[in-house]
């Protein structure tokens, strides 16, 4: 059975291209660049050019990149850095819908005894800015705005909350986890100060990231040891993956508008023709600012994880926001800070594409999913009168 | 991904007893929409001998919940009455090849929507609403199904009472709350099955015992919310154990090393005291 895979904003599929770029520093390339020895120093100019590629897909300068070991690593990262480096401040804003690498580590940080104000968001997923243009004070240390919501694919304004905070003089972090390679982003215009990335969201492997942090930034780093990325992160570099993240990086760079026409298109066909064929389904979040791959809806009566084992008989992949998948017994945070209603939550689907989804595959899964919705609903105590009428 | 069985798999891609009776002798319906999971029941009765001849059930849930609903009515299908009504949630996992443990509830609603239909056909009511103790607001368990699950399971932990009927896994304000009522129902009656206990141990397998425990019992439930643990010292019966990750400066951390105590008391021996080094 040939795998249909929808569910790129949980990982997605190393490029070959990448693949191809990192092999030799696997096999036989394995020095480490401190070495004073050419086998292993010459390696450096490899990281260096990773570096490049990566500033070049945002718009920043290469010393401006510190590598990671993942977004998580450079969500925390940014958010220890800003404490350590403002420790008279003990407030922090941040929004409701965060990914857990900034959510709960601001939770961390309220248990240390940080304020914490959490942006609330409108029922499609837009930022309450209202609430944003109250939230911050001189006791400020920092505010960390997502750029695209991994669930909802909805994008924030990240350049308005800059211009505000850069006025103000207030440190501002972007987790651009999901947004980066999908959307161009320039962080001179965004007035970010720092941007967290990660490898394996845009075809690079799983176990690298990258942080931005904007020169001239206060900073202290996170991982303590050796002298690695100019003392800004420890730790011998995982070169081979540093450089299939450049290698990522100047592929996304390259076909980014291509790409976000081409996924767009696909998306809208899923998403109108899903809208068609099933009745009592709804869109979760904002379709005028959001992700060209992203799409989250809700088909009421049923539950997400037996949509999504139903799926996986087929070969699709998918995920949702109901709580039988999420291993705790609460469904999604994100579409409840929504207000999405209990019903559509439990019902919720994410579908997710990539630059290697094809047309085919979005035909086969309009094929299948009005089918299997239309069974699941049959065996469920509700909307009965509702599938009559279908 | 859950592990779950052939047959839970085979149940749920291919239920059987699928639908709703026409003019049904019993209905059962326990859940709600809101909550994440529901089951109707329907069943047709032979009279006088009181034997269900037929039943069909619609779900509104996950995998695990369809697969017991409708392991439920192929178990009860040709009993009598009185019959069907010894049949355990317990009964319906084990039909199943067992369900994974968060997902013990979907068979506790098997059992209560047959226990529903059952007091239907026989015309009992259920005591209104609202003279039932809500404990877990977030999913609306009473008092009463906690001590009835908790009975019938052997349960003593209240991540057991969240695995069996939810209660305790929203906002878990209701925890204080469930922990005091398993100690209610535990002090009158012994703790089930604690073979160890009754065993004099040796210091060395004491210390073998509490390195057991802590591994395989409660570092995954705290590892699992991002917590850990390292064990320092066993001194007699006290054990100093230091918290990591998020159990560090964690709000609920005295909780932790309650439940920590309460289950080395449990598997190793009543003696034994918890403290943070």
């Amino acid at each position: 059975m040939k795998t249909i895979y929808l569910d790129n904003n949980a990982t997605t599929k190393i490029a070959p291209e990448v693949l191809d770029e990192m092999n030799p520093y696997l096999t036989d390339y394995y020095g480490n660049p401190s070495s004073m020895h050419t086998f292993g120093g010459k390696l450096h100019s490899k990281i260096e050019e990773a570096r490049a590629k990566v500033a070049e897909l945002i718009g920043a300068e290469a010393e401006e990149i510190v590598f990671m070991s993942c977004g998580t690593e450079s969500d925390n990262t940014a958010l220890m850095a800003a404490a350590e480096s403002f420790p008279q401040k003990r407030h922090i804003v941040t929004t409701r819908v965060e990914h857990p690498a900034v959510f709960n580590f601001v939770k961390h940080l309220a248990r240390k005894g940080y304020r914490v104000t959490f942006l609330p968001v409108d029922n499609t997923g837009r930022l309450d800015m209202d609430a944003f243009s109250k939230a911050f004070d001189d006791d400020t240390a920092v505010v960390s705005v997502m750029y695209a919501n991994n669930e909802t694919g909805v994008v924030f304004p990240v350049e308005e909350i800059g211009e505000v905070l850069r006025e103000r003089k207030i440190l501002f972090h972007t987790d651009a986890v999901q947004a980066v390679g999908k959307v161009p982003i320039d962080v001179k215009k965004l007035h970010v100060d720092m941007l967290s990335l990660s490898g394996h969201k845009l075809h690079a492997p799983k176990g690298v990231g990258a942080l931005y942090v904007r020169k001239g930034t206060r900073f202290y780093p996170y991982i303590i040891g050796g002298h690695q990325e100019n003392g800004r992160r420890a730790g011998t570099e995982n070169i081979a993956s540093i450089i299939g993240l450049g290698k990522a990086c100047e592929l996304a760079a390259k076909n980014l508008q291509n790409e976000i026409f081409y996924l767009g298109k696909l998306r809208d066909k899923l998403e109108g023709n899903l809208l068609k064929d099933c009745p009592d389904v709804r869109i979760n979040g904002d379709i005028e600012h959001r992700l060209p791959n992203t799409t989250n809806i809700s088909f009421e009566y049923v539950e997400g994880e037996a949509i999504l084992l139903r799926l996986n008989e087929y070969g699709i992949c998918a995920s949702s926001g109901s709580a039988c998948t999420s291993g705790s017994l609460e469904p999604s945070r994100v579409l409840r800070a929504m207000g999405t209603p209990f019903t559509a939550i439990h019902g919720s689907i994410r579908f997710s594409l990539s630059r290697y989804n094809t047309e085919d595959e979005i035909d086969t899964v309009l094929d299948i999913v009005p089918r299997i919705i239309k069974e699941l609903r049959e065996l469920s105590p509700f909307g009965r009168e509702n599938i009559k009428k279908s | 991904m859950w592990d779950y069985t052939k047959k839970v798999t085979e149940f749920f891609l291919h239920p059987k007893n699928v639908g709703e009776l026409k003019n049904p002798d019993a209905v059962g319906e326990v859940g709600s929409i809101i909550c994440g999971d529901a089951l109707r029941l329907t069943l047709k009765i032979d009279k006088p001998s009181n034997r269900i001849s037929d039943a069909k059930f619609q779900t509104f849930g996950c995998a695990s919940a369809i697969a017991s609903s409708s392991a439920l009515t192929e178990l009860i299908k040709g009993k009598t009455l009185d019959e069907a009504l010894t049949i355990s949630n317990q009964d319906i996992a084990d039909y199943l090849g067992g369900l994974p443990k968060e997902k013990m509830h979907c068979s506790v609603m098997g059992r209560e929507a047959l226990e529903a239909a059952i007091s239907n056909f026989r015309g009992e009511k259920k005591p209104p609403e609202t003279e039932e103790r809500i404990v877990c607001e977030c999913f609306e368990v009473s008092e009463e199904k906690i001590r009835k699950v908790a009975i019938e399971n052997h349960l003593t932990t209240v991540e057991d009472i969240t695995d069996y009927t939810k209660a305790g896994g929203g906002c878990g304000s209701c925890i204080p709350a469930i922990e005091a009522i398993l100690k209610d129902i535990w002090s009158v009656k012994p703790i089930p099955e604690k073979p160890s206990a009754s065993k004099k141990l040796t210091n060395l397998q004491k210390i073998a015992l509490i390195q057991d425990v802590i591994e395989k019992e409660i570092r995954p439930r705290l590892q699992a919310d991002g917590g850990d643990l390292e064990l320092i010292d066993i001194d007699g019966s006290k054990v100093i154990i230091g918290l990591r990750a998020m159990c560090v400066g964690c709000l609920m951390g005295d909780v932790t090393v309650k439940s920590i105590e309460t289950k080395l008391k449990e598997l190793v021996s009543e003696d034994i005291s918890v403290e943070v080094g």
